[in-house]
């Protein structure tokens, strides 16, 4: 086969995403090494080797970096536990359940996917209006208004909020990535376990959950990486507040740049660079071992 | 045979209910876009008593949404274009010719996907290129931005176009980019169309990197602008709801118009890989 020929296959066709590629993602990555050991900041345009210390601020216990940490560990979890969980639900209800209009209702689910994060945020913030909310109102009508809350404002409860509206905006995408690998299950399975008696909560622990590992590691790992980088939602709805009570690692590095701490923010990007790296290290792995399964 | 149909039905009910909590904000947003500002006040459910359909005039004018809607139009078609080319050209080579190198590319690649930004030194870069505060910056960023999920994409596509293909192409004298236009392109379409309308959706809705680097509000998107109106108007919920709504409108009308390419990609790239 003398023509399969690597000429064939010009290194020069990869040229333009791969330079695109260096110069927004990987040189910013790796020079923000480098200035995470300097007082960069907006103000002087002299640049000085300080060392540790801007790692030392953000583990310094008197900071609220720590803090910020934590929530988007709290964040993360959370929301990946919630919209695996209801995907799953969601999932199982429209393969299993209804099999008539599932693909329409797959396609209602999925609507608050495509929206905009800074819409979602804007019209959240009415419906969690403490006085005239569509949330509280509710309740209210409902006589459950023991149950109203300041949602966004109450700093025990704004974190929880926040990761509520995320989960009813991401529950879709994990729901359609869950279906497929429902759908990619082989019946026979299922009938076995028919004939055995099995009934549906004996079904999902022994057929369904086993089965579906592949799917919902890929699901975790993509709610993971969406959870770490989280902006926009927490942005928009508390931007942080009240006090520090929602601030995530994102919210944190847009006040450092907008206060002109640009050695300081570097520095904590670059902590979630090296931990996704190490993270995305093993995301490569998972999807070489998907791509040479088939 | 009627429990089977009873439950049937509870699983209708709940799978309308599913439904109707993921659309009820729009909803909201529909019918207090044509209410008066007290009627809006609440931002209730009710539905108007009269038409106000000059608010979308209103907020037309006084938001600049003309401007902000031709910017966000550039930014999400200009960077799909460049994007999805991109992509498609780098994992076509990356796929067809898996030698060691390219193999470390494509993972080195793809790593992108977990990648945060870093956005202090990306504004250096940026003043280096001469790009930032501009609107070609805007689409570059969004471009480059999509390409690490987009070879991704396409690549798992590409196992599924056979190599003979190329082989008989190249005999019958075709260069490499007779061979990828002519014959790779129109079979690779529909995971292009996925790639394409997934990097539209998610230009159009990204706010994060003109609020880091557009200060000059003549180049600003929809959603920065939305978010600028709200901080404006936000006791006007009628005009702030029209405003979202214009918004919004563009993005549900890709969805509807390709939601089998979305549903049908998202799958594809997330269970096979």
């Amino acid at each position: 086969m003398r023509v399969r020929n690597k000429l064939n296959y010009p290194l020069y066709f990869i040229l333009p995403a791969l330079v695109l590629y260096l110069i927004f993602s990987i040189i910013p990555s790796l020079s923000g090494i480098f200035y995470s050991f300097t007082n960069w900041s907006s103000y002087t345009t002299k640049i000085n080797f300080i060392g540790l210390e801007n790692f030392k601020t953000i583990f310094s216990a008197s900071e609220n970096y720590l803090l910020f940490i934590k929530n988007t560990f709290i964040f993360t979890i959370i929301t990946i536990f919630a919209k695996t969980v209801i995907g799953l639900a969601l999932a199982l209800l429209l393969t299993e359940g209804t099999k008539r209009l599932a693909y329409f209702y797959r396609m209602m689910i999925y609507v608050p996917v495509i929206l905009p994060a800074i819409a979602v945020g804007l019209i959240f913030k009415s419906i969690l209006n403490p006085s005239t909310g569509l949330l509280n109102t509710s309740l209210r009508f409902a006589g459950l208004g023991a149950l109203a809350q300041k949602w966004l404002t109450n700093p025990h409860i704004a974190l929880y909020s926040v990761i509520g509206v995320d989960t009813w905006q991401g529950v879709g995408y994990i729901m359609v990535i869950l279906i497929a690998g429902l759908q990619s299950i082989p019946r026979e399975y299922y009938e076995v376990a028919d004939v055995d008696g099995a009934g549906f909560w004996a079904k999902l622990i022994w057929v369904t959950l086993p089965m579906m590992m592949p799917t919902i590691t890929i699901v975790t790992v993509l709610n993971l990486l969406y959870g770490l980088k989280v902006f926009d939602i927490v942005y928009v709805l508390t931007n942080g507040g009240p006090g520090y009570a929602t601030d995530v690692i994102y919210t944190a590095v847009f006040q450092a740049f907008s206060q002109g701490q640009w050695g300081l923010g570097t520095a904590f990007s670059s902590l979630l660079f090296v931990f996704m790296c190490v993270l995305g290290y093993f995301v490569i792995r998972l999807m070489d071992r998907g791509q040479s399964r088939d | 045979m009627l429990a089977k149909r009873s439950r049937q039905a509870v699983f209708h009910l709940l799978a309308i209910l599913a439904c109707l909590i993921s659309i009820i904000p729009f909803y909201l947003i529909v019918t207090n876009s044509f209410k008066s500002i007290a009627e809006a006040s609440s931002m209730s459910a009710a539905l108007p008593s009269i038409l106000h359909v000059e608010n979308f005039v209103t907020v037309v004018a006084t938001g600049k949404l003309g401007t902000s809607f031709l910017n966000s139009l550039f930014y999400a078609t200009g960077s799909t274009i460049i994007g999805t080319l991109c992509a498609a050209m780098a994992a076509f080579v990356l796929s067809r010719n898996r030698s060691r190198f390219n193999r470390f590319l494509y993972f080195f690649i793809i790593l992108g996907i977990a990648l945060p930004t870093n956005f202090f030194t990306l504004t250096k870069v940026m003043q280096i290129t001469q790009l930032i505060n501009t609107k070609i910056g805007i689409l570059i960023l969004y471009a480059a931005g999509q390409i690490p999920f987009g070879v991704f994409l396409i690549y798992g596509f590409l196992d599924t176009v056979p190599k003979e293909l190329d082989e008989a192409a190249i005999i019958d004298g075709c260069g490499p980019f007779q061979l990828f236009f002519k014959i790779i392109v129109p079979l690779m379409m529909p995971v292009l169309i996925t790639d394409a309308v997934l990097s539209f959706l998610g230009a159009w809705g990204n706010f994060i990197m003109p609020l880091y680097y557009l200060n000059n509000t003549a180049n600003w998107p929809m959603t920065l602008s939305a978010y600028n109106f709200f901080d404006m108007y936000h006791m006007n919920w009628n005009l702030f709801s029209a405003d979202i709504l214009l918004t919004v409108l563009p993005v549900l009308f890709v969805y509807f118009a390709a939601q089998r390419y979305i549903l049908s990609g998202m799958t594809a790239g997330a269970v096979k890989g």
